[in-house]
């Protein structure tokens, strides 16, 4: 079994600070698997030691938000504002999961089925 | 972590990936839920944490703890390409998360819930159940194959798990890729039968 990864040291800022002290994102958008997209052509400069490490691992290909956190080794909740401000800002885009609501879910059961079996 | 994002295209997505699914790995400790969730994922399975404090606005769920005014909660997640539109997370966490934002984040939306159990400690899987039907997610249950662990005939198993007839019991071996890719496909058959039951075309 792969341990999982080991966790970073704790660093010197608690978490909020990172947030100015928000727990809330601008936006209620983000779920953990709401695939997050970089833009290529928006400066860095300015943004905030952490936004600049958000950046710089989205910028490699799209992720969760829950990898991002993970990666970051943020807490989920500070994760998402950091997130909506890049949104905001025009850093970064997302590509929602589709709304239960209007989840074709019958056929996306059938291609994770599908997804499944072929891997056996 | 660095060195391996920077080398390892395999870490991101692909550009054509439209459409994320979940699935929750739950039980309670020790069941082998990221056993499970690593033996499926093709990413190193990863970890988020969340402390829950006063930031959290979670408060009250702490009312009666005595003294504890901060409680850090984990899951482990993987990640499973299915197709080049389609990912699928798998997210792993026990049932004493209920009342925090990552249980709550984890649920909603996801298409169901595997439930791991261990023969030796059956008793120990219903406040998980229990949760998930709280929450109106579907499960279907696995029972992972541990050393020197009593096997039961599944109708006993069934009976000491109180389970519907149309709930799925499995067994299999979380260390297994193939065990663990079985038992989920299991999960998600009985998700679309069950509805296409519910709403015929």
């Amino acid at each position: 079994m792969t341990p999982p990864a080991p966790r970073r040291g704790e660093g010197l800022v608690r978490p909020y600070v990172v947030t100015d002290g928000r727990a809330h994102p601008t936006r209620n958008t983000f779920d953990l698997v709401t695939l997050v997209i970089a833009m290529h052509d928006r400066p860095l400069a300015g943004l905030s030691p952490e936004k600049v490490r958000l950046m710089e691992l989205c910028l490699g290909g799209p992720l969760s938000v829950a990898e991002i956190a993970g990666h970051l080794t943020l807490p989920v909740s500070v994760t998402k504002v950091l997130l909506g401000d890049l949104v905001d800002s025009g850093h970064l885009i997302t590509r929602a999961p589709i709304p239960s609501a209007e989840l074709p879910e019958a056929q996306i059961l059938q291609e994770v089925l599908d997804g499944l079996r072929a891997r056996l | 972590m660095d060195s391996a994002l920077a080398s390892e295209g395999a870490v991101y997505l692909r550009q054509s990936v439209q459409t994320a699914v979940k699935l929750l790995v739950v039980g309670h400790f020790a069941v082998g839920k990221t056993t499970f969730v690593g033996s499926l994922s093709e990413i190193r399975p990863l970890r988020t944490e969340e402390t829950m404090t006063q930031a959290g606005a979670l408060v009250d769920d702490l009312a009666g703890i005595d003294g504890k005014t901060t409680t850090t909660v984990a899951m482990d997640f993987g990640r499973v390409t299915l197709s080049d539109s389609l990912v699928l997370y798998l997210f792993g966490a026990p049932g004493q998360q209920r009342f925090t934002r990552l249980w709550q984040d984890m649920t909603h939306g996801a298409l169901g819930a595997l439930v791991l159990a261990d023969t030796r400690r059956l008793e120990q899987s219903f406040d998980v159940m229990g949760l998930l039907e709280e929450h109106g997610l579907p499960y279907a249950v696995a029972v992972n194959h541990f050393d020197g662990a009593p096997a039961f005939p599944e109708e006993e198993i069934r009976e000491a798990l109180d389970l519907l007839p149309e709930t799925p019991l499995i067994t299999c071996d979380a260390r297994d890729r193939v065990s663990s890719t079985r038992a989920l496909i299991a999960l998600v058959e009985y998700l679309r039968d069950r509805r296409s039951v519910q709403e015929p075309v």
